[in-house]
């Protein structure tokens, strides 16, 4: 594959709920190694986009390709695609029951069939790469959210995942732990991951970006890079949002 | 007749005898109560509108219907169309319709009590509706389920008893016979609640373990 080549495509996604149009037709391209970041304010359909994405919302219309293949209308090679398409959660979503390095291999074995001492070194590689191998034994409730993010991401790597969708992953984190999380996440994109990144970390978004996409009422209302949104008076909308978040931010 | 020797030569002897039906009434129904009350639960919870309604009503059904009743039916009523059931096999498939039907209840309730994004993450890693359930939300549900799975366990040990009434020698029977033949009914059934106290003791303590062995911190 080319490096110009686009690794996911979106095309015109639309989703409503009864009358709540919440997606009004998005379409983008990504190219591997990408980082793109979605802002805008709340309720504004960046999390539905997502999970339009793997599936786990269905779109009324619209398509998305991985590799040139269809993932929309995949039937239940949608659990194939979803290996593909690595997700991270704002709530986390680890598993209660399973300790931090069982979290990360019960994919492996049950979906990926990987045997039991090649997923163990597996999900340790992983651990170790977010910084949680020391915690590998603990259980969910035993970490702190921070802790708990960088496993989920450990989990969604392990599956060597095309590109990860990240929604609002440090949303239900304070600032102190919202920054170890980012740590990471700059780690991956330094280390060429390709990912789509819901948040509301203005600072994240401008130093790891590669395009910002400013999302209002179920469009993509702004798109550019980082230099270009804050530099460009064509991009308003996006500055005047931003702006918002610096009044708040800057000390 | 000295009650000693009543107790050693006569009533232990036969009690015996009768507890090892019990304990085979329950070892042979438990599992399958197990297996068939998952099976229920999962499929109101998670099946079609074709699976989970019969579901409903086959537990709405055991739910109202007397559990000797249902041994009568099983016993004396299939014969007439042309199904004859041992007392012993009539007894444990009777047990396993009503063992299955309430534990199925307590796993329902659990299966529910499992956080929604539980199953999204599992989706989200490419795990099939079935595995996710099976991997991901069953193993927290019956971890939740085991009080309650307890207690209908503890029934099953007592109601097991009602497999004398369709003729299977079982605890108690073994020990009604003994008592109506040698008249001494205190005596006898005193130690009759004592053996089932003590089953019922065990299974406490067992439960308890169990239930610290796959205790998840929370």
């Amino acid at each position: 594959m080319g490096a110009d080549k686009y690794i996911l495509r979106v095309e015109d996604i639309h989703k409503a709920y009864g009358d709540r149009e919440v997606l009004k037709g998005v379409s983008f391209n990504v190219r591997k190694g990408e980082t793109k970041v979605f802002i805008g304010p709340s309720g504004t359909g960046k999390s539905t986009l997502l999970r339009c994405i793997n599936q786990l919302t269905l779109p009324d219309q619209g398509r998305v390709f991985l590799n040139d293949e269809e993932v929309t209308n995949s039937g239940t090679r949608i659990n194939y695609f979803r290996q593909k398409i690595g997700m991270v959660f704002q709530n986390f979503y680890l598993f209660d029951h399973l300790t931090a390095v069982r979290n990360v291999e019960v994919a492996l074995l049950k979906v990926k069939k990987m045997d039991a001492a090649a997923a163990r070194e597996k999900a340790l590689e992983e651990l170790r790469r977010v910084g949680m191998e020391d915690w590998a034994d603990h259980y969910p409730a035993e970490l702190s959210g921070g802790q708990a993010q960088r496993v989920s991401i450990a989990r969604a790597l392990a599956m060597d995942p095309d590109v990860i969708l990240f929604d609002e992953p440090t949303s239900a984190l304070d600032p102190e732990l919202t920054r170890e999380v980012l740590e990471v996440m700059k780690n991956l994109a330094r280390q060429g991951m390709t990912m789509l990144v819901v948040t509301h970390e203005m600072g994240f978004a401008l130093s790891v970006a590669n395009e910002v996409l400013f999302m209002e009422h179920g469009k993509v209302v702004e798109r550019g890079t980082p230099a270009q949104l804050l530099n460009d008076p064509a991009f308003t909308r996006t500055k005047n949002f931003i702006g918002k978040f610096r009044d708040y931010n800057e000390e | 007749m000295d009650t000693f020797v009543f107790l050693t030569t006569i009533l232990l002897p036969a009690l015996f005898d009768g507890l090892i039906v019990t304990l085979e009434l329950i070892a042979t129904a438990a599992p399958f109560g197990l297996l068939a009350g998952i099976g229920v639960a999962v499929g109101r919870t998670y099946g079609s509108r074709w699976i989970s309604l019969p579901l409903r009503g086959y537990v709405a059904f055991i739910k109202g219907c007397p559990l000797l009743l249902l041994l009568f039916i099983l016993y004396f009523g299939l014969p007439s169309i042309g199904i004859r059931l041992s007392p012993f096999l009539a007894s444990v498939i009777g047990f396993i319709f009503c063992n299955s039907a309430y534990n199925s209840e307590y796993i329902r309730g659990a299966l529910l009590s499992v956080k929604e994004g539980q199953m999204i993450a599992a989706q989200a890693l490419g795990m099939s509706r079935w595995q996710s359930i099976r991997y991901i939300i069953l193993p927290q549900a019956l971890r939740r389920a085991i009080p309650g799975m307890t207690n209908e366990f503890i029934y099953l040990i007592k109601y097991s008893s009602l497999a004398f009434m369709i003729t299977a020698v079982e605890l108690t029977g073994a020990g009604k016979l003994v008592a109506t033949k040698y008249f001494l009914f205190n005596e006898t059934f005193v130690v009759i609640a004592i053996v089932y106290l003590f089953l019922v003791t065990v299974t406490t303590v067992a439960a308890n373990m169990l239930e610290k062995k796959f205790a998840v911190p929370t």
